[in-house]
């Protein structure tokens, strides 16, 4: 037989977790109110970005002159917040870089969900200027802070069976616009971000976990509060505003992947001699450049990165 | 419609489409075109060609649903002002992107579909433009005019491919000109349809539309 109770509490009843937890934001919006001077209480919101300090990487950092700060943070692909260069910049103040935590885990031995703050000062930050090539054929001059992402997976201990890494953006429409569904169920892509390295690349010296750039942390449109930057390969590879790190033994289905299979493939290599199937790679415009410059084969980390894929046919595997 | 009435119509229409030109001269002045420039030249000049060719392709439309004849007055300063833009497009493209590069170009135009349908538009637009002087309706004659200045649709067609085949992922606004286009091509298809059946019935079309209206396309 079965025995119906009524429920003690009518669902209406019950406080919707999002109405308590942004109580809980006023109040502690308040408390800060009070100590915080007028005169910054009456500044708008994008707060000045803490300054980060690190050692220059002399030896993994290129010569060339960084972009300007001001074309790095206003012109960027962040689709969750807008598929249009200026999104980012304009739309980015809705991302909260704190409090944040990184779930690192999968096939690790020591498995360890890290706060930001503790993440951050894990490892002697290095700061490495690398470029950074656009799959849509342009590119920048970075000033990178952060610490090899081999330092951390060491870290957790991966275990036999790891053989990829995945790396997963956050998913939060609150947070990120253009995760709400839109317009007949729109969606540029299928969030959340999803990104993917085989472990030898992600172990490689030159992959950066990501946690500052220009002498500060990151700005939210770079991919605040930590990314993982990936100078060879093109720019949509290197994950942004990650909650997750997840040792795998299949290769990762990445979102750009699934969005367009034929345009963006799982290693996505900076490759001048595999066109994108609508445009040439041949070439790329360095932003504050007038004449287009040459692409150069792995952004011009061939002597470093070309071993991991010996005997690999890149025109099959792009 | 009066002549005040007539030349301020075209006044205005005149002052809309050199707005955008306008806007990138000042942008262009105060150092303001973002960081890549020939990116936002390009895509902004792109934008209005499409715009001002959808516009010239929205009179014909007015007349057929609306009944309006005055907006055809119109046609040909839209359609030269879409070939105006469509011309600073390629230049930008050809001079400032690609500095000259014509092998460079050619592999392109030849390789990449989208950058075939953007030249097969600007190719037909040209005879167009060309033939778009009172004069040049006389020495061809009107009817054969009509049948040459089809052309602007297949231009149209080949712009929205044009950019529907360049625009990546997640980008609707190709989707909103290829509506548009549909919804003005739509039109006529209807309106041609309608006097074919009226034709078969043997009855003399009583409506002044498209067809009767060919032995002056400016009027």
């Amino acid at each position: 037989m079965l025995i119906r109770r009524k429920p003690r509490f009518a669902a209406r009843e019950i406080t919707d977790p999002k109405l308590y937890l942004s109580r809980r934001e006023l109040i502690a919006g308040a408390a800060v109110a009070l100590v915080a001077t007028p005169a910054s209480a009456a500044a708008p919101a994008a707060p000045p970005l803490q300054p980060l300090s690190a050692t220059r990487n002399g030896q993994l950092s290129v010569n060339d002159t960084p972009t300007k700060y001001e074309a790095a943070t206003t012109y960027n692909n962040f689709y969750e917040f807008g598929v249009n260069k200026d999104d980012p910049s304009r739309l980015g103040h809705t991302l909260r870089p704190r409090p944040w935590t990184v779930q690192v885990d999968g096939f690790a031995h020591k498995p360890k969900t890290f706060d930001i703050d503790e993440l951050i000062k894990l490892f002697p930050l290095e700061e490495r200027v690398y470029p950074l090539r656009c799959v849509e054929a342009w590119s920048m001059i970075i000033p990178w802070i952060g610490f090899p992402l081999a330092s951390l997976l060491k870290r957790v201990e991966p275990t036999s069976q790891a053989k990829f890494v995945e790396f997963t953006t956050l998913m939060d429409p609150a947070q990120f616009p253009t995760q709400k569904p839109g317009f007949f169920g729109f969606s540029s892509l299928d969030w959340p971000y999803v990104e993917g390295l085989r472990l030898d690349e992600a172990m490689h010296p030159l992959t950066l976990l990501t946690v500052g750039m220009y002498g500060k942390v990151l700005p939210n449109q770079n991919g605040a509060p930590v990314r993982i930057v990936v100078p060879w390969k093109y720019g949509f590879k290197s994950a942004k505003s990650i909650v997750r790190i997840r040792l795998v033994g299949e290769q990762p289905k990445t979102a750009w992947e699934k969005a367009a299979p034929s345009e963006y493939g799982f290693y996505s290599n900076v490759n001048p001699a595999v066109s994108h199937p609508r445009w040439s790679q041949a070439d790329e415009r360095r932003i504050g450049e007038f004449r287009r410059r040459p692409t150069l084969p792995f952004n011009g980390y061939a002597d470093q990165v070309a071993s991991l894929y010996s005997g690999m046919d890149l025109k099959k595997n792009f | 419609m009066t002549r005040p009435a007539r030349i301020a119509l075209k006044v205005s229409v005149w002052g809309v489409c050199l707005a955008p030109l306008a806007f990138l001269a000042y942008r262009t002045w105060t150092d303001d075109l973002g960081a890549n420039p020939i990116s936002f030249l390009t895509n902004t000049l792109g934008d209005w060609t499409l715009r001002i060719l959808l516009a010239s392709l929205a009179m014909t439309p007015l007349r057929v649903v609306f009944g309006l004849s005055w907006p055809i007055t119109l046609r040909r300063l839209l359609g030269l002002f879409a070939f105006f833009y469509v011309c600073l497009h390629f230049a930008v493209w050809s001079v400032l992107d690609f500095f000259f590069d014509w092998p460079r170009m050619w592999a392109d135009i030849v390789k990449r579909p989208y950058i075939t349908m953007g030249m097969l538009a600007l190719l037909s637009l040209i005879p167009l433009a060309a033939t778009s002087t009172t004069g040049m309706i006389r020495r061809l004659g009107a009817r054969n005019w009509t049948r040459l200045h089809r052309l602007a649709y297949v231009a149209a067609v080949c712009a929205v491919v044009h950019y529907l085949w360049l625009a990546k992922v997640g980008v609707r606004d190709p989707y909103w000109y290829a509506a548009a286009l549909a919804l003005l091509l739509g039109v006529r298809v209807w309106d041609w349809g309608r006097r074919a059946l009226r034709r078969r019935r043997g009855r003399v079309s009583p409506a002044p539309t498209l067809g009767s209206r060919a032995e002056n396309p400016l009027s």
